[in-house]
């Protein structure tokens, strides 16, 4: 593979993610990965659902004292739309628009920024409540679902960086193409663990 | 060039050749990498396992403190599983499945490395608690209860050294998945792949599935020790059962992830030896592929005592008898290989004949306790200790000691003595029915497992001691091969493509070892047993070409991995010691940063491999013929 073949939006192929077999191998590979990632999120949505409502006596947190709908209900939308937007950067990258696809590609990080922060508030809003990670088996399996949910939202935003970064001047070639569409799955991946918190945390445990 | 340096042979000075192992992604030399340190660990384990049978020789024998021995037998089955079976059958995957599909490496070389140098830091964190505070003793297990009562770091070491090792595991699951999905030679569909190929498949999904849970897992004990998490203690509302619950959930599939390569590997011997092709390909196939999807369904039958209910009982108890069925498949199908073949009983053919009636004794006895009311009384006593080693060392050991001598020719280039091997195999199987046989009776006679020491007269006297001297009969077993090793590679008599005569398959086709880019052109498959096929036609060659002769592209070299794992190495210390010494947290952060940084550089920095040139290639293969 030659990084310095110049593509035309006409050349440039119909799907760059897998146009090369050590992209093709990636994509796969991207795709199984995230099936194990489904698993370690089982995990931890089980054992919440167990824990949930485990506190010692004589605490009084639970779900429904605890969460407030309107905070959760914008970083749903922040995360939502950001998947959105990585949609439009994947669009762009399609039709060889290297300009727009890094544009809308910092807006999805930005967005994605603006749910760290909100979820960062939310943890420490918590906390200085008195409901630390070890306060109860409750807090313990709240605080390591969400947490390593976070986790990867932040580790989302590292790569999405060093992406946008690294790539500023060069642009888009058949290499880095499979990057790019990796970073998207994985934001999308994300995004639907964000709709299965939302329901499963936050709307089950003040409505349900 | 890299490139000269690879396939020119020179003498290279102690530091080159050391860097050339420490940067590797050649899927051939990790193979190598994964049998040494398995190897390593399964000697080590062995002895933990001969002190272990030393101590239960005789009746309130005081040659270990109790306190000891729970470390001993702790030690032992972490190490067999995590870091003896598993990574010595990644060797033979490594080394061989790329061959059988007519690959020239794995999908993702990078990542097989790192998988090595995961598990190989991770084994290396695991067995520093003999030197370091104290090691593991809640058992291979690890039950919550007893392991966040556990003093000292020994559970610490456990948890974030299986931790290390289990994400290595997982990478070399993903890897040999999407090698096998996307890198087959041309013509090579599914229903023609060798059976240890599809066994291999087979096990790195469970993998990918039955991982998770552990990594899971082990955070939730890590945090409930280390940061203050309470998902198991009671006192806060904490359920150890959950433990249980995750730990099966990765546990039983964790068997057949070892086992079914091992049936693998006793398909290719049944074959070869008896000049037959494998009796039921398709059946062999499906039963592989029910026998993995089966075992997700089962690992309620660990926790039947727990009290769980009859209905869960019932469900849990039909599942696991059900898995005796494909099991049943594959055994008949392999007695049929045989049935008129030209059978020829070589040292892997030996092994291959021990394994079906030790490895059907091990099922019978697990049907057996997958009958829940009936597990009642077998539960925790020396009979589950016969059974799981009648299924671990009657299938998964004999594997790996048949596949050693089978695949050390095609890997090294030299035969290991049959004679040598038949003495190997003698002891070895003699001393692992006398060790293990008896111990089903002493568990019927109430012996419990896990136990320190036992008061005389109870009529467990002689049989433990029968037991005992069966181990040491494993163990001349076992140092007979490695006198066979040191004498084969000392005389290194050279040998050609097909040491065995009958291969079938596609790795019998080319030099042993292979070139490091395997296949000058990518080969062409045509059926089943590609070579066999092949030399029925009368072709020199071994394979036909499916391209032809043009420059490879081959990958760099990296010692990424090895930093990325030393970093996660050097942050397991930090996590651990956080609490009482200050150093703790900056070693932690240090070890985290090492990892991510080298993590990052990896991919800032492009890497497009390289390529062998054609003349480069007919150099090399004049010099093999």
């Amino acid at each position: 593979m030659d990084l310095n073949t110049k593509f035309t939006p006409k050349s440039w192929p119909d799907h760059p993610e897998t146009a090369t077999m050590e992209a093709k191998n990636k994509f796969v590979g991207f795709w199984l990965f995230l099936g194990g990632e489904t698993i370690l999120f089982a995990t931890l949505f089980a054992t919440y659902l167990a824990l949930r409502n485990s506190v010692p006596s004589g605490n009084d947190f639970s779900t429904q004292t605890l969460f407030e709908l309107p905070l959760v209900f914008v970083m749903t939308m922040l995360l939502l739309t950001s998947s959105l937007t990585s949609v439009y950067a994947m669009y762009h990258m399609k039709n060889y628009n290297f300009k727009a696809m890094q544009v809308w590609l910092a807006i999805t990080g930005f967005l994605g920024l603006g749910f760290l922060g909100f979820e960062v508030y939310e943890f420490h809003h918590y906390i200085s409540l008195g409901f630390t990670y070890g306060n109860s088996a409750f807090s313990s399996a709240f605080y390591t679902l969400v947490g390593t949910h976070g986790l990867h939202v932040a580790i989302g935003l590292v790569w999405l960086s060093l992406l946008i970064l690294r790539n500023a001047r060069r642009g888009l070639n058949l290499y880095n193409a499979t990057k790019y569409y990796t970073f998207s799955l994985y934001w999308h991946f994300i995004d639907v663990v964000w709709v299965f918190i939302f329901t499963v945390v936050y709307l089950m445990g003040v409505v349900g | 060039m890299t490139t000269a340096a690879n396939t020119v042979a020179q003498k290279k000075g102690f530091g080159a050749t050391l860097w050339d192992w420490l940067t590797t992604v050649d899927h051939k030399k990790i193979g190598i990498l994964y049998l040494i340190g398995g190897g390593f660990f399964f000697v080590l384990g062995g002895i933990e396992a001969l002190m272990i049978r030393l101590q239960l020789l005789v009746p309130n024998n005081d040659f270990v403190s109790a306190g000891f021995f729970n470390e001993l037998i702790t030690m032992h089955g972490t190490t067999m599983i995590f870091l003896a079976a598993m990574p010595l059958l990644f060797g033979f995957m490594n080394a061989i499945v790329p061959l059988q599909i007519g690959a020239r490496d794995v999908a993702f070389p990078f990542i097989n490395s790192l998988g090595f140098w995961m598990f190989f830091f991770g084994g290396l964190f695991l067995n520093l608690s003999w030197f370091i505070d104290a090691a593991p003793d809640a058992g291979w297990t690890s039950y919550a209860s007893l392991s966040l009562a556990s003093t000292g770091h020994g559970i610490d070491f456990y948890a974030i050294g299986l931790q290390i090792a289990g994400g290595g595991t997982l990478m070399a699951g993903i890897n040999f998945l999407v090698t096998i999905i996307n890198m087959r030679a041309p013509g090579m569909t599914y229903m023609r792949m060798p059976l240890f190929t599809w066994t291999t498949f087979v096990a790195s999904a469970l993998i990918l599935f039955a991982f998770p849970p552990l990594t899971v897992g082990l955070f939730f004990l890590t945090f409930d020790r280390m940061f203050g998490g309470n998902f198991f203690d009671v006192d806060y509302g904490g359920n150890t059962i959950i433990w249980e619950h995750i730990f099966w959930i990765f546990g039983h599939p964790e068997v057949y992830i070892l086992v079914l390569p091992s049936f693998g590997i006793f398909s290719e011997i049944f074959t070869i030896f008896s000049r037959k092709r494998l009796f039921g390909y398709s059946a062999m196939v499906f039963a592989t592929v029910l026998i993995g999807f089966l075992g997700f369904m089962v690992w309620a039958h660990h926790m039947f005592t727990v009290g769980l209910g009859p209905t869960a009982n019932a469900i849990f108890a039909v599942a696991t008898m059900a898995i005796a069925v494909p099991t049943g498949v594959k055994i008949f199908n392999w007695l049929l290989t045989m049935w008129g073949g030209s059978i020829r009983v070589t040292t892997p053919m030996l092994y291959a004949l021990g394994f079906i009636p030790s490895f059907v004794m091990g099922g019978v006895t697990g049907v057996q306790q997958g009958a829940a009311p009936l597990d009642y009384q077998l539960h925790d006593s020396y009979f589950i200790v016969a059974h799981f080693h009648y299924v671990i060392v009657g299938g998964v050991v004999l594997a790996i000691l048949a596949a050693t001598h089978l695949y050390w020719p095609k890997m090294f280039g030299t035969m290991l003595s049959e004679k040598l091997g038949k003495v190997t195999f003698w002891f070895f199987f003699i001393g692992f029915h006398m060790t293990f046989f008896l111990q089903h009776f002493l568990g019927l006679m109430g012996m419990p497992r896990r136990v320190w020491t036992y008061n005389a007269d109870q009529g467990w006297d002689l049989f433990n001691m029968i037991s005992s001297a069966g181990a040491l009969l494993m163990a001349i077993g076992v140092i007979v091969m490695v006198i066979n090793i040191i004498m084969t590679t000392a005389k290194n008599e050279r040998v050609g493509n097909d040491p065995w005569e009958d291969g079938r398959t596609l790795e019998w086709a080319i030099p042993s070892p292979p070139p490091f880019y395997n296949f000058a052109q990518t080969p062409l498959v045509r059926g089943l047993d590609t070579y066999w096929i092949e030399k029925q036609d009368g072709n020199k060659k071994g394979y036909i070409p499916a391209e032809p002769l043009s420059d490879i592209h081959m990958p760099h070299g990296s010692f990424i991995p090895f930093v990325m794992s030393l970093g996660l190495f050097i942050a397991g210390f930090g996590a651990m010691f956080r609490v009482e010494h200050s150093w703790g947290l900056p070693v932690l952060i240090a070890g985290l940063v090492l990892t991510f940084l080298s993590m990052s550089l990896r991919s800032v920095k492009d890497d497009l491999g390289f390529y062998v040139t054609k003349e480069e290639i007919l150099r090399t293969e004049r010099g093999s013929k």
